[in-house]
């Protein structure tokens, strides 16, 4: 009755199908993330104005949503990791921007 | 229910239909969620860092013009170098995600290649940022020179350290997989530690943008 139960599959190709994706896609993921970043630094010697700023920040979310998705396979992965991630995110950003907001609001006063 | 988990025993199960949703790999011990409990603590604590790192980020965006004189964003950062080390670190992410898949494919060779390729890059960007920190002291920016400077090596300080743990733990984990001495399911150890050095390159992207490109 204490006998361990091991059943071991080994087909990991079904395994690979569900999010590991072959070599070439991260590749070409890579070199976009390249691009965007190239993107990023050359707007940075531009003189945009005021849209420099939603540009840049957009961009940074592109960047990080491809890294968080692809790369650690959130996109493919069960929910409960994106849920336990997400909540840290969302929660460190509200709780910061309150904070930020805070310090503006009472900033001279 | 089988006879080992009324015995109180963990099973070791698999579902090979549900395995990558079920976040696990071949061989994985039964848990209560279905889930790997080693991937679900790492999810956890990466959802914990980033409260870290927001706060050390909104610090700095506070602070981030109380310096005196010339000893500003503007005046200190060198976007070129910092360009080059972002870019480099981002390959390192690709070179991680290289390291798992092969370490699903059970290529142990490949995996410790593509595991001593990250850790080199990462290497590279730690040394850029301690060229960096060199160059700002010797222009008269220390630690205690100003609130922006304060801030400023404490939120970089922190990634640069975050980054340092994960090489360590990259050449620990070539020397164990050298060793074929590593514990549980190899693949998974190798993906929780690419996690990790993935939340690393994020935490960067962030910081390259809103420290970096955002003009004070």
């Amino acid at each position: 009755m204490t006998t361990t139960e091991h059943v071991d599959h080994t087909d990991h190709a079904a395994h690979d199908e569900g999010g590991h994706k072959p070599n070439s896609f991260y590749i070409k993921v890579a070199a976009a993330l390249a691009f965007i970043t190239g993107i990023e630094v050359a707007l940075y010697y531009l003189d945009l104005g005021s849209w420099y700023l939603p540009i840049l920040l957009v961009l940074m979310l592109i960047k990080f949503l491809t890294v968080v998705s692809l790369f650690m396979h959130l996109k493919y992965d069960n929910k409960m990791f994106a849920m336990l991630f997400y909540s840290g995110l969302i929660l460190a950003i509200l709780v910061y921007v309150a904070a930020l907001m805070t310090f503006r609001f009472f900033d001279g006063s | 229910m089988s006879d080992a988990t009324l015995a109180g025993t963990p099973a070791v199960v698999d579902h090979p239909a549900d395995d990558h949703a079920g976040g696990g790999h071949a061989g994985h011990m039964a848990t209560t969620t279905g889930l790997s409990n080693n991937k679900l603590a790492m999810w956890l604590f990466l959802g914990s860092e980033c409260l870290l790192f927001g706060g050390l980020i909104s610090t700095y965006m506070l602070y981030r013009g109380r310096h005196t004189g010339s000893a500003g964003p503007a005046q200190l950062w060198d976007i070129p170098l910092t360009s080059v080390s972002s870019f480099v670190l981002l390959m390192s992410s690709l070179t991680m995600v290289l390291a798992v898949s092969a370490a699903q494919q059970r290529d142990d060779r490949l995996t410790r290649i593509w595991l001593s390729v990250t850790a080199l890059l990462g290497s590279t960007f730690v040394g850029a940022q301690v060229y960096e920190f060199t160059s700002f002291y010797h222009e008269g920016v220390g630690f205690t020179t100003s609130l922006f400077s304060s801030s400023f090596f404490t939120l970089t300080g922190f990634h640069g350290i975050h980054v340092t743990v994960g090489i360590i733990m990259l050449m620990s984990l070539v020397g164990i997989i050298s060793r074929s001495d590593v514990p549980g399911d190899k693949a998974e150890v190798v993906e929780l530690i690419g996690l990790y050095w993935h939340f690393v390159d994020i935490v960067w992207i962030v910081i390259f943008t809103l420290v970096y490109l955002i003009p004070a």
